[in-house]
């Protein structure tokens, strides 16, 4: 590997890059556009969810709770019922979303610290769901004083239960919104990496650059490794800019740390990109480069983890799955993001993606030789 | 021919022979190209031109044949002998996003020529090819001409010992071609061997030496003067009232090659076999008693259809004697 010549391919690509207007849009359009979609799709300040209150205490006290929820602004009344069975009737016809049920013995719960508030959720919307579980924080007594009075009355080895529950219904599996912007990042990579490079070599044999390019010393692996290298900064750029609106406009945490976030993403954007040149050693034109990268993109989109849980997929469809780098990306990202994880925890998908760039690379170079038959 | 008296040989094929499937693009073909000079590889379209131009850098595999290019066998050391020869390709291949300057930059650092002797050469040679006001502009916005000689400069930025030329200017206008030529001549008189395909007459004119192929055959090598000198004799010019209703009755003749028309005359090439202009005197008179008929020097368009004809009944002989 010469470095000059290197660099002089980094370069060059840097160049072109800086002149094609329709790729440099694409490299912040993307993802702003994606994050701003799906954001707002998943938008967790939810206001104004329609909702059945069924109060069969009727004391001050259950009053003022409800009082209390409705100021948040998350619920708006729509329904009166009598009972918990009513709720569940109203929330299985669509008429409405949340159901605060309030049991006749309220009182009598919260002084044992028992659960004394239920909340039904139509589960099948898991942003309903988010929301439910905010408006379960609402507190029953505002004041401290009344709580201690619970753990003193109680002794201090039990524990105070969270007075209100919620209970979601139709999705067992509790999905949180945050979870979108984490994968975001994988699936913006994805489809960018992979078809940025996709295109790369294809588009210098349709435009007869590559008879110029292997009849000079550049060896096969100089060309391959200086036309990655380019879209790896590229690819942390996207990072960047779906981690910083993510946090700033949708408070996504970064439990893990900012650096293993672009460890991570590193490991991906090789995955891709490696994967992406592989395409352009086979693709015979731009188009054909195109349509391999959606080949790519569909199943990774499906089958990763990003839109339907990985665990409730068929064996088969897990074994493909495992084939992908975004699965192993959405493993540690989540880990990272949200469980706070290290990634030495999470080594045996940070092995996994590693092990897919060597392969891929390997291959990219072992297919493009420098012939033209 | 000439070769024994020349230094040493720049490039050495020996039963070159490439095909893709059914098609034999280039067969059984012997070079012996010298050092220095310019070479010209003369041929239609579709005769192996560039399949040979490819073999001989190293880009295609020939299906059999041995070559030596500089003392490297190719392809086996063809790596090594991309850093001494320059290829410039039918089609233009450097980047149309690129700036001037930038391809020139470009293929300096990939040939691996120091920095700061690259810089000064870049400058030698924008002066040179004449792109001291165009070093920014784009290289796809350049016109034609100008293209050609950015490539070629280009491909001289390592200054090779030995150049490739696949077609440089059959899609640029005379006087951007005799510019080009003129740059030719300057890098042959410095030393470089030129090897340049061509199906032009007056580019073929202007190499010292003349390849010619036809449907993959060697058909023809010399000195563009030694070639037209073994046709002497054999071309005529005819002048006739009506020369296009004459040319059927030419053509009729044994012996005769080829009759096509230049202006108000018939240009006649007949082959070297028996005393053809008496038979072709006694057709003309008989068509039109009027018609005149004088021998004229042959030219290089006589030598290429001579040759290219040549190969053409050959292989009609072959195919009936088997």
């Amino acid at each position: 590997m010469n470095w000059r010549r290197l660099f002089a391919i980094v370069l060059k690509e840097l160049r072109q890059l800086r002149r094609d207007r329709v790729t440099l849009a694409m490299i912040v359009g993307i993802p702003v556009m994606q994050l701003v979609l799906f954001g707002y799709a998943i938008n967790l300040n939810l206001r104004g969810l329609s909702a059945g209150i069924a109060d069969e205490s009727g004391t001050a006290g259950s009053r003022a709770l409800v009082m209390d929820m409705l100021a948040t602004g998350v619920i708006r009344p729509v329904a009166i019922a009598h009972a918990s069975p009513e709720l569940v009737e109203m929330l299985r016809r669509g008429q409405i979303s949340i159901g605060v049920s309030i049991p006749p013995d309220f009182e009598r719960r919260r002084l044992d610290g028992r659960e004394a508030v239920q909340i039904l959720v139509d589960g099948s919307d898991t942003v309903v769901q988010s929301a439910a579980l905010q408006l379960a924080q609402v507190p029953i007594d505002s004041s401290p004083a009344a709580r201690a009075g619970v753990q003193q009355r109680l002794g201090p080895d039990q524990v105070v239960q969270n007075p209100i529950s919620v209970l979601a219904f139709y999705n067992p599996e509790r999905r949180s919104a945050i979870n979108i912007v984490p994968g975001l990042i994988g699936v913006i990579l994805t489809m960018t990496m992979v078809l940025f490079t996709g295109v790369a070599i294809v588009r210098e044999r349709e435009r007869g650059n590559m008879e110029l390019l292997i009849a000079t010393p550049v060896s096969r692996s100089e060309l391959m490794v200086g036309k990655v290298l380019p879209y790896a900064v590229i690819g942390l750029i996207q990072t960047t800019v779906v981690l910083a609106l993510g946090v700033w406009l949708f408070h996504v945490p970064v439990r893990g740390g900012v650096p293993a976030v672009y460890v991570a993403s590193v490991l991906l954007i090789l995955a891709n990109l490696t994967l992406g040149l592989l395409i352009s050693t086979k693709a015979q034109s731009q188009f054909q480069a195109m349509q391999m990268t959606f080949f790519v993109f569909l199943p990774s989109i499906l089958l990763s983890g990003f839109m339907f849980p990985f665990a409730g997929m068929p064996t088969v469809i897990q074994w493909l799955a495992e084939v992908l780098p975004l699965t192993h990306f959405l493993r540690i990202i989540r880990g990272v993001m949200l469980r706070g994880a290290g990634l030495f925890e999470l080594w045996p998908d940070v092995l996994a993606l590693i092990a897919f760039t060597a392969v891929m690379m390997t291959l990219a170079i072992a297919r493009f030789r420098k012939r033209l038959d | 021919m000439s070769a024994q008296d020349e230094p040493g040989l720049a490039i050495q094929a020996r039963g070159l022979t490439k095909r893709f499937g059914d098609l034999v693009a280039v067969d059984h073909v012997d070079l012996s190209i010298p050092e220095a000079r310019v070479h010209g590889f003369l041929g239609p379209n579709g005769s192996g031109k560039s399949t040979t131009i490819r073999m001989l850098c190293g880009l295609l595999t020939p299906t059999a044949g041995d070559i030596e290019v500089l003392g490297l066998q190719v392809p086996r050391e063809a790596e090594a002998l991309r850093q001494r020869v320059g290829y410039m390709t039918q089609r233009f291949s450097l980047f149309e996003d690129l700036t001037v300057r930038e391809n020139l930059e470009f293929l300096a650092a990939v040939q691996d020529i120091p920095h700061a002797r690259a810089v000064q050469r870049i400058d030698a040679l924008v002066r040179q090819y004449r792109f001291d006001d165009r070093q920014q502009q784009l290289a796809g916005t350049l016109s034609g001409g100008q293209k050609q000689r950015l490539a070629l400069a280009c491909a001289v930025i390592h200054e090779p010992e030995l150049l490739f030329l696949d077609e440089p200017t059959s899609a640029v206008d005379p006087e951007s071609r005799r510019d080009f030529w003129e740059k030719l001549f300057e890098l042959a008189d410095a030393g470089t061997t030129i090897l340049v395909s061509t199906h032009l007459m007056d580019e073929a004119e202007r190499c010292h030496r003349l390849v010619i192929l036809d449907h993959g055959k060697l058909v023809g090598d010399g000195t563009p003067k030694e070639l037209m000198a073994q046709l002497d004799g054999r071309t005529f010019e005819v002048h006739a009232a009506q020369p296009r209703r004459m040319q059927p009755a030419l053509q009729q003749v044994e012996g005769v090659v080829s009759v096509s028309q230049v202006g108000n005359a018939l240009r006649v090439l007949v082959s070297d076999q028996g005393d053809i202009a008496s038979r072709l005197r006694d057709a003309l008179t008989r068509a039109d008693p009027q018609a005149g008929m004088q021998a004229v020097s042959p030219n290089l368009e006589d030598v290429f259809v001579a040759a290219t004809h040549r190969a053409r009944t050959d292989v009609e002989n072959t195919e009936r004697a088997a």
